[in-house]
This record gives structure tokens, C-alpha cells and sequence, in this order.
């Protein structure tokens, strides 16, 4: 069990969950054809079945449930903070594994050439009152008694009055911002705080000019939008459950990462130097100092962005994107892929943090621009 | 034309009734009222709304500057050098004056406790020999200067001086950055 325990603790270090998280969400919910066919050729589809669907929650459970029985997993798991991210991680699966198996039941019987289950729905007629409302009210009854039982059960975390000089350690954004928080760690202020939030509300809101496919409206089906709904999960998994999952159970002591079995110590101690892009170019590659010029100093860092968000977009639009580029024209086109960067550079800076150290791939903190 | 919509339908009946009691109305309302007695009111009402919001304006532009501050003062007297011993990081004012005093062997500087990144107050770790900020995981050496984490740059640094009597001082509203080497400032520190 030990040996269990520590396994679980050095893959869920972020540097090797991430990667494997990012290359298992892709295969689950393939964009395109050739991921596709890896996928059947898996056998991955067979997780959105009746039988997937048990396999994985037992597992899921199996797994809380021996969890439980390590004093370090239970004293995380159980605080009251942490409790509704636990029911999260199950909703959020439960959930998508359900609109996923609608999707894959109505791919199939599309290609026998039926309507989608769905397709009835629209012609029968029910009425608001009484079959809607009182559902609404039943629900509304079961909530409050819910949160009644909640709140008596679990104590609201409470801690005493704030004061400027005592941060807590560690301290943590309410959880609906520790995937903001956990960007923080790896951007500047200003990106992490202004800008990444801005161009995440004007993707979702370019979405319905850049997703310009008819098919799959008002029925659950996944081969008809295959890569917006990969994109889409794949964005939503990784940076916004995933990070606030780490954020939760992950983040300890001065921010230092912790396997769900280990213990929080405060003293543990984790080297963490980083070194900028331009240093690594200089001092370890070329042998030679970092030069005084700004400019010259952070050349690489500019030569990098300039051919991720200058070359790039062509490239794609010849080689990977070519029926996107088609279908969208030129400025959609343009929209929709820097976006798709924007959202890539992400976990591309966070990995080579967790990797290598960089601390910045630009550096000029003399003008607070800082990449 | 082609479909009868039973919605459509639905919406011109009511229009088709609706539309003589606002007809009414509008009759009535102008035996009352005629045009330019409308618009004193108008004018009249938009007068007393733009009276009371200026009020509240200013009586809220008012309270952003109290009659008394209750702030530590923005300088201090922080004993004397022999109160320090060499290599050490005294937290002494962290909660009064959020300043940390650090000696090492030739000097004594005043370092802000004010995280660089976002502003959270860091921990000093005498075992891991660095300061580390809780919110985000900075570290900082005892010198100030950010090695690890997302801050970036150096905790900032407080004019500090002797007093005739041989009183350390610390002046906050002077302050010293590293990144735009002002750490050789004599005002920075106190040589020992
Ligand atoms: S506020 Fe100190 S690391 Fe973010």
C-alpha cells in the first residue's frame, strides 16, 4: 500500500500529471480523424458506455474510499473548504460521461440511419404548469434540505479577523479562482490577472462566429463536432477543473506542491531557482555573460514569440488547419488560431517551469514586461 | 399566408385590444398636461436627481479623506545596532511597521514585508535561510533579492539612518529598489 501511496504521489506531481492528463483528454475526445482511429483502435469509446461508466466511478470511489484510510489524504479531503471540490471532480465526470454516451448513442444510430434520440422531443408537447414547475419545486425543496444538512454538518471555515501582516500559509483564492491563482504562480501579474481573463471572455464570445458547423444542434452527437467539442473539453478539463483541482488538494505549505498521501510540512524544502530564457541562451548554451542591452539581452524571447504568433498561423493554415482555414477565411481564420495559441502558450510556460525553471522567455522588469 | 401561427394570432388579438384604452389615456393626459409644463417638471425633476447625486458625490469624495489616520507613523526608531546580532533577521516590527531589520557582517538595511508579486506578507524561514511568500510560493534571500517563484523583483528597501544618539530609523517613505540599483544608496543602510 506504501508503495501504492508513493506512486500516486510522484505521478500526480503536476509535471507528469499534466502531460498525461493532456495526452489521455485528447485521445478520449479525439479532434480529428487519425486520433480518432487511435482511440477505436484503444477501445477509449468504451468508457462512455453503461459499463465504462460503472468501472470508472467504482474505480473513482475504490479510490476515495482507500484514500480515506491515509490520515494525510483524509485531512485535505475532508476539510470543509474541500468538500464541494470533491463533489465537483465527481459531478464534472459524472456529467460529461453522460452527455458523452447520449453522443456516441446517437452516432450510432445516425449511421443506421435513424434521428437522433433527441429528435422526438421537439414535437411532443408538455406544460409549464404543473410538469415543469413542479419539478423546479421538488428540486427547490431537495437543495434547501441539502444545504440545511451542509451547513450543520460541516463547520463554515471561519478564521479570525484579517490583518495585513499575517498571510495565511498557504493562502488560497476561494476556488472558483484557484485556477487563476495557480496562473499566477507561472505569469506576471498583469497576463495572468487582466489579460488571460479578458481573451478567455472574448473566446467564448467569438465562439459562435468561429464555429461555423450546422450539424449537431439539439441533440447529443460527437462525431458531428469532433473538434469543437474536443477543443472545447480539453480547454475546460485542464485549465479550469484541472487547476482548480491542484490548487486544491495539491497546493501546500508556501505553495509548494504535495502528493495527495504527503504530509504537509512546512519546512519542506523545494529548490526552485529559476532562470530566465535569455540566461539560459547566454551564460549556458553560449558560455559567454548576458549581454547589457535590453534589446540584444532578450533577442531569443523575442525571436520565439515573434515565430509562435508570426509563423506559426500560416504554417498551420497549410499544413494541419487547411480545411479551417477554407471554411473560415482569412480573419476568422486568424482569430480562431490565436486564440488556440494564446490557450496553448499556457500549459507550454507552465511545463517548461516545471521542466527546466524558465522563469520568464522575456524579461525586462525594468518596464514590467515580462513573458 | 402560407402556415397559420397560432402565436401570431395570439398578438394581434391582444393589440386589437389593447389599443383603444391607451388612446384614452393619452386624451386624458393631455387635457391635464400641455407641452411646456411637461417640461418644467422634466427639467424640474432632472434638477432635483442632479442636486442629489452632487450632494452624495461630494459628501462621498468627503469621506475618502478622514480627520484622523489611525497609522503607525511612517518613520520609527528601531533601537539600537547592538540590539541586532550579525546575521540575523529580526522580525521585531514585521507587525507594527511590516519591516524586516537584517544585519550581516558589514551593514544593517530595513526590507519592506510587502511580497513584490501581489502583495502578500512572505515568511521568513530561518532554517531554509529565505523569505517565501504564501500565495504564489516567491522566495526571496535574506538580501532581498527574488530567486524562485513568480515576483519579479527584489523586496524593496527603506531609507534607514542613525539618529545622534545612536538610534537606528527607519524611514518608510523613502524607499530603495534593487532593479534600479539603488541598493548602493548610503541612505539604504548603516554600515556596522
Ligand atoms: S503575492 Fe507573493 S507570490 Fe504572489
Amino acid at each position: 500500500m506504501e508503495a501504492f501511496k508513493d506512486f500516486v504521489n510522484h505521478v500526480t506531481r503536476p509535471r507528469v500529471l499534466f502531460p498525461l492528463l493532456l495526452v489521455f483528454t485528447v485521445l478520449m475526445f479525439p479532434p480529428n480523424e487519425i486520433l480518432f482511429k487511435i482511440n477505436k483502435k484503444l477501445r477509449l469509446y468504451k468508457l462512455w458506455t453503461r459499463m465504462g461508466g460503472i468501472i470508472f466511478f467504482s474505480l473513482m470511489i475504490a479510490f476515495f474510499a482507500f484514500g480515506l484510510t491515509d490520515p494525510n489524504f483524509k485531512k485535505i479531503v475532508t476539510k470543509p473548504d474541500n468538500v464541494p471540490i470533491v463533489g465537483l471532480l465527481f459531478l464534472v465526470n459524472f456529467f460529461l460521461w453522460v452527455s458523452m454516451k447520449q453522443a456516441y448513442e446517437n452516432d450510432a444510430r445516425m449511421d443506421e440511419g435513424k434521428e437522433s434520440s433527441e429528435a422526438g422531443d421537439a414535437k411532443e408537447k408538455v406544460l409549464v404548469w404543473p410538469d415543469l414547475v413542479y419539478i423546479e419545486f421538488i428540486s427547490l425543496i431537495l437543495c434547501t434540505i441539502l444545504l440545511m444538512v451542509w451547513s450543520i454538518l460541516l463547520k463554515a471555515p471561519l478564521e479570525e479577523p484579517a490583518n495585513p501582516t499575517v498571510s495565511p500559509n498557504p493562502s488560497k483564492a476561494p476556488w472558483y479562482f484557484l485556477g487563476l491563482q495557480e496562473m499566477l504562480v507561472y505569469f506576471d501579474p498583469w497576463l495572468a490577472g487582466v489579460v488571460f481573463p479578458t481573451v478567455i471572455i472574448l473566446g467564448l464570445m467569438a465562439i459562435p462566429y468561429l464555429d461555423s458547423n450546422k450539424k449537431g444542434r439539439g441533440y447529443y452527437s460527437f462525431k458531428e463536432r469532433k473538434m469543437a467539442i474536443s477543443i472545447f473539453v480539453t480547454l475546460w478539463l485542464l485549465f479550469w477543473i484541472f487547476l482548480i483541482t491542484v490548487g486544491t488538494f495539491l497546493r501546500g505549505p508556501n505553495w509548494n506542491f504535495f502528493g495527495p498521501f504527503e504530509y504537509w510540512d512546512v519546512n519542506k524544502l523545494e529548490v526552485l531557482t529559476n532562470v530566465n530564457l535569455s540566461e539560459y541562451f547566454y551564460m549556458i548554451w553560449f558560455k559567454r555573460q548576458v549581454p547589457q542591452n535590453i534589446i540584444l539581452r532578450e533577442l531569443p524571447g523575442f525571436f520565439l514569440m515573434v515565430s509562435y504568433f508570426g509563423i506559426l498561423p500560416p504554417l498551420l493554415a497549410k499544413t494541419l488547419f487547411r480545411n479551417i482555414f477554407k471554411n473560415l477565411g482569412a480573419f476568422r481564420y486568424s482569430v480562431f488560431v490565436v486564440l488556440l495559441l494564446i490557450a496553448a502558450s499556457l500549459p507550454m510556460k507552465m511545463f517548461l517551469r516545471w521542466a527546466f525553471n524558465i522563469k520568464y522567455i522575456i524579461a525586462i522588469p525594468e518596464f514590467f514586461f515580462n513573458i | 399566408m402560407t402556415v397559420p401561427n397560432p402565436l401570431q394570432g395570439d398578438a394581434e388579438n391582444k393589440s386589437v385590444v389593447a389599443t383603444p384604452i391607451t388612446r384614452q389615456e393619452q386624451t386624458a393626459s393631455t387635457e391635464v398636461m400641455d407641452r411646456r409644463s411637461f417640461l418644467k417638471l422634466l427639467f424640474l425633476g432632472w434638477a432635483a436627481f442632479a442636486a442629489v447625486a452632487a450632494g452624495f458625490g461630494t459628501m462621498l469624495l468627503r469621506y475618502l479623506f478622514p480627520n484622523v489616520l489611525f497609522e503607525p507613523k511612517q518613520s520609527f526608531s528601531a533601537g539600537f545596532i547592538g540590539d541586532y546580532n550579525v546575521g540575523e533577521v529580526s522580525e521585531r516590527f514585521k507587525k507594527q511597521h511590516r519591516v524586516w531589520i537584517v544585519r550581516d557582517s558589514e551593514k544593517i538595511f530595513a526590507l519592506s514585508t510587502v511580497c513584490t508579486h501581489l502583495g502578500c506578507t512572505p515568511n521568513w524561514l530561518p532554517n531554509e535561510n529565505k523569505f517565501k511568500c504564501p500565495c504564489h510560493g516567491s522566495g526571496y534571500y535574506r538580501t532581498g533579492i527574488n530567486f524562485e517563484g513568480p515576483a519579479p523583483r527584489p523586496l524593496e528597501r527603506f531609507k534607514i539612518s542613525l539618529s545622534p544618539d545612536g538610534e537606528i530609523i527607519v524611514d518608510k517613505t523613502v524607499k530603495f529598489q534593487q532593479e534600479k540599483g539603488e541598493w548602493s544608496d548610503p541612505d539604504s543602510f548603516i554600515v556596522t
